[in-house]
This record gives C-alpha cells, structure tokens and sequence, in this order.
C-alpha cells in the first residue's frame, strides 16, 4: 500500500507508508479470531466460486424421486434436498454467491458515495459542510428499510436494484466517519504543504485525505457487508429477493422456515452457513478495528 | 428545551411530508394496478371501480386530495379489505404492535443495559465472555431465523408455548415474539453499554468516587451508570426504527394482527391507500420517538444543556 503523496517526495514517505499497513497488518495477524475469521471466509468464498465443480447436481435441476429428501450420500445430496427435489448443498453454495456479491457490491456502492460525500464535506467545512450533514441527518430520519421494501415491491425483484437500494442507504454512516476523519486529517502539517505547493483542492481530496481516512473506512466496510448481507437476507425472507431458480441464503431459510418441522436440514444448513459468515466477518472487522485503532499505535 | 421541541417539531414535518411524497409516487408509478389481479372486469366496470376510488383523476390531483384527508385523518378507503376503510384497519391492528413493540423495547433496554454493565465490572472473566458471545449471537442471527428457532423448539419439541397467534395478547402468546424481537436489539444495548461502562469506570471522577469512600453500590448505580448509559440513549434512536422493521417480519411469522404484516402484503397487492397508511403511521412512530429520545438525551447530557 503506498499513500498518495506530493511530487518528489514520493520515494522516501511511500516507505514510511507500507510501514505503517504493515504494522496494522502483523497486528491482526496476531489476533486469533481474526485469523479464524478470515480463513473461513476465504473458504467460503472458495466454495461459492467453484460451486458448480463441487457437486455432481445442477442447482435447479429437479429430482422428482426425492423431494424433501433428507442428506444421504449416496446420491452425493450433502444437505438433502429441498421441496422441489432439488440439491441444497448447492442451492447453498449459489445463495452464497448472490449473497456473498449482493454484500460486496452495496458495500461498494455505498463506499463510493460516502467516501466522496464525507470527504468533499470535511474538506469543504463551513457552510457548505453543515448544509451537507444537515441532508445526511435529513436522510437519517427516513424509514430507508420501507422505501427499501416499496422500491422491491415495485420494480419487481432485481438483483441490481437491491445492491444500489441498500448501497445508498448504508452510505450516510460512511459519510459521517469519513467526514469526522478528513476534519482531523486536514489540520496536519502534510496537508497544509500540499495546500502550500499550490496543489489543487480536488488533488488534495483523492491523494491525500482519502488514503488517510482509509483505516476507520475499512474496519467500517468489513461491519458494513454482514449488515448488507443480513438485509438482502430479510428481503428474500419477505419474498422481495432474487427471483426462482436463482436462490439467496434469506430464500432457502423462508422455505427451510416453512418446513422446520418436516426438513429441519433445510433450514439448519442455510442458517448456518449465514450465521458463520456474518459471525466472521463482525469478528474480522473487530480484528480489523484493533489493528488499526491509532489510539495503540 | 422547549427551543429545542419546536425546532425538531418544524423539521419533522417537511420530513413527513417528503415520506409521503415519496412513499406516494412510488407505489402509484408502480407497473400493476389494485384491481389487476381480480377476475376480468368489462372496460365500463373498470372505469366506473376507477371512478368510485378516484383513480381516474389526474395524478397531482389524487396527491392533493390524499394529503388533505390525510391532514383531517382520513386515510381513504383500502382497495383489497372492502368495506373497510384504512383508519378503521389501522386502529384495529395498532394496539397489538404497540404491545409488541413496547415490551421488546422495554426487554432490550432492561435485559441490554444490566448484561452490558455486567460485563463491564467482570471484565474479562467468565461471566463478561459469556455476555459478549451471547451479544454477537444476537447479532449475527437474524430475527427471521431466531424466530422459528424458538417456535421449533419452545413451541413444537417442548411445547411450552403456542406455536404463533395472538390470544387476546396473554403473555403466553407475547414471551416468543417478544424476546424474538428484542433478541438483537438487547445484543447491541449490551455491546454498547459494555463498551461505554469500561470507559467510564475508568474515568477520574470514578476513581475520585470511590477514594472518598462510596459503596460500590452507589458507585456504580448513581455514577457510573449515569454517564454510560448516554450512548445507549443516543442508540434508541435508531433501535426504535429496528424494532419497527423488525415488527413486519415477527408479526408476519407469528401471524399477529398488527399493522406490520400490512405493508408487505398491501404493497404487493398494490393497496396504495393501506400502503400509505402504514408509511404514515410508521414514520410519525419513528420520528415522535426519534424527538423523544434527543429530549432524552439533552436532559442527561450536561455538555449539551450548557450550550
């Protein structure tokens, strides 16, 4: 990782940078949940990927002869079926991708708006910062997860509409830290030397506060995901989703829901394989926040 | 205080209206209509149902007249309960949600603050792990899993409980959607009261208390907890508006008959006058206990009532 840094002094800060990620990094190395955390997602993230090599069954291919069927390895059905006779270890492991995606992708989206938002507000400050938080708690006030819920309803379900609905709800927390973070950041003497140099105010935006607002961004971007996930996941629930033969974890727990009774698997699989991601990476983002919380450096 | 009310009064409503606003064009420029999914209508019967309900006026129009019964009370009629007009539905549905609603807060904060202060005075020991786990379980479980988890396994295997319903709101019915619905709510007040109470208790005025000989007791309870518990209170916020959301998915789950399972089927039916009146309901809910809880707030915090 090497910061943005004014010209010619490029060589002798950017050592001094790595450092300091590097410092952060053996921190969270240190830290075993993390650790644990990270691994299993990774594993996750493996097994959403090559999901299709991993099980001789197509994830919407119907097996008329065993529907609801409970896990047997005879027929490789790991997890058993679902109601419709289709495998769930890979109905699973497709639900992870929708989820896994739709989570990284609002992420994204709501990292994008914020960081730009919070940035140009702090940076700005005065008038035109105050006017800019004014909208952010503006928007606080709204009942997002409704007009979230009506946007679904409306436009019918789209896989896309959901990561840019979600990302521009979760972009207002973001847009706070990051603003608070450029506050403290602009009042450093690198800045002012930028500032000195005749560096243009927009250069100084990208270069130089956002890669150093970017420690609380991360450790907020790793706690932002589960919180996606978990809303695309209660969506689904409600039937407002991704759309049948795709599947999302919220999806397979309505249906295991329905079924608890009859084909517990089908909601204990789908559950916990939620549950562990979400588990991971809030234990990842607490690594995360240790590693990279100044007040120990 | 009292400048404070009016001014958070005077911004609520432009807020409100917005919702409306929004909420309003929305659904009305959702593809499908309320009257799709009945059996085929001649075009005549069409335009008269349309007439009947003011759909065939111009678009403003309808707005302008929905925002002036809205202001006198009047929520129109709903399209799908016939006979029924949404104010009478909505009062129906509305002590059961309160009921709900209040009891989990009431458990969130209650059960919330007194584990997060436990495990802030036994920090790292047993009882403060066994506190944090139980946090990020409530956590990273959703209400949607937990609930039929607890249905599964007080309702069916030891069948303590009935299964879903609502029985007049006996406590019998209300102990699983209750705790189902506080469950994540009491996970984050903990989280946050164990994280507050730790700094606190390691704050001078603490130490300063206890050197000049308070019980612990008092230490604790009148000092310490005072100045922990403002995050808490500025976390009620936002948990008042989780719980309503999360009301939807319980009331659904445990079929209760409250407002919440409403909005999801209303919407889908394209009952754009119940859909509205729960937005309203729920957004002045969220906003009333939004300005109650900065009052709250502003009362506790002596570095905001100096300004």
């Amino acid at each position: 990782m090497s910061l943005a840094l004014p010209d010619g002094s490029e060589q002798l800060l950017a050592i001094e940078g790595r450092s300091l990620w590097q410092d952060a990094w053996r921190r969270l190395l240190r830290n075993k949940a993390a650790i644990v955390a990270m691994i299993l997602l990774a594993i996750i993230a493996a097994m959403a990927v090559l999901a299709p090599w991993l099980s001789p069954h197509p994830y919407d291919e119907i097996y008329w002869e065993r529907i609801q069927a409970p896990p047997d390895f005879a027929n490789q059905h790991w997890f058993g079926t679902d109601g419709n006779g289709r495998d769930l270890f890979v109905r699973t492991l497709y639900g992870a991708r929708v989820s896994l995606m739709v989570g990284i992708l609002a992420t994204g989206v709501s990292l994008l708006i914020g960081v730009l938002y919070g940035a140009t507000a702090g940076f700005l400050g005065g008038r035109i910062d105050s006017l800019m938080m004014r909208f952010v708690d503006f928007m606080y006030s709204m009942p997002f997860m409704f007009f979230v819920i009506l946007l679904m309803v409306v436009f019918g379900r789209n896989i896309f509409l959901i990561f840019v609905a979600l990302g521009a709800v979760e972009w207002l927390t973001m847009a706070r830290i990051v603003r608070g973070q450029t506050l403290s950041v602009k009042r450093r003497d690198f800045i002012e030397a930028a500032h000195a140099a005749g560096v243009r105010k927009r250069k100084i935006i990208t270069r130089h506060i956002i890669p150093n607002v970017l420690g609380p961004v991360i450790v907020y971007m790793t706690l932002t995901i589960p919180q996606v996930i978990l809303t695309e996941s209660f969506l689904s629930f409600l039937g407002l989703g991704v759309q049948e033969p795709l599947t999302s974890w919220g999806v397979l727990i309505a249906e295991g829901a329905q079924q608890m009774e009859s084909a517990p698997w089908m909601l204990i699989f789908p559950a916990s394989f939620l549950a562990v991601t979400l588990f991971c990476f809030n234990f990842l983002g607490d690594g995360l926040r240790d590693a990279l919380d100044p007040k120990d450096r | 205080m009292l400048d404070l009310l009016l001014r958070r009064l005077l911004v609520g409503i432009p807020t409100l209206l917005v919702i409306i606003t929004v909420a309003f064009f929305m659904i009305r420029l959702a593809p499908g209509g309320p009257f799709d999914k009945e059996r085929a209508v001649t075009p005549e019967v069409e335009r008269n149902l349309l007439k009947a309900y003011d759909l065939d006026q111009p678009l403003l129009t309808q707005y302008g007249r929905y925002l002036t019964g809205v202001l006198q009370g009047d929520f129109g009629p709903s399209y799908k309960y016939h006979d029924f007009t949404v104010g009478e539905l909505l009062r129906a549905g509305f002590p059961a949600s309160v009921k709900l609603g209040s009891l989990a807060l009431l458990l969130a904060i209650v059960i919330g603050v007194s584990l997060g202060a436990m495990g802030a005075l036994y920090q790292n020991t047993g009882r403060d792990y066994a506190v944090m786990t139980l946090a990020m379980t409530g956590i990273t479980i959703p209400t949607f899993v937990m609930a039929p988890l607890l249905t599964l396994i007080f309702g069916i295997y030891l069948a303590w409980l009935p299964v879903a319903g609502w029985g007049e709101g006996g406590w019998r019915h209300l102990l699983l959607p209750v705790v189902a619905l506080a469950l994540p709510q009491i996970a984050y007040i903990a989280r946050l009261t164990r994280g507050s109470m730790i700094e606190v208790l390691n704050a001078n005025y603490i130490r300063t208390a206890r050197a000049k000989g308070l019980a612990e007791r008092i230490v604790i309870g009148r000092h310490a907890l005072k100045g922990a518990l403002l995050p808490v209170v500025s976390y009620l916020g936002p948990t008042t508006a989780n719980l309503v959301t999360g009301s939807v998915v319980i009331e659904t789950i445990f079929g209760i008959p409250g407002i919440g399972r409403y909005f999801v089927q209303s919407a889908l039916n394209r009952d754009y006058t119940m859909v509205m009146g729960t937005v309203v309901v729920y957004a002045v809910l969220i906003l009333l206990l939004n300005l109650l809880v900065d009052l709250l707030y502003n009362l506790l915090d002596p570095k905001v009532q100096q300004r």
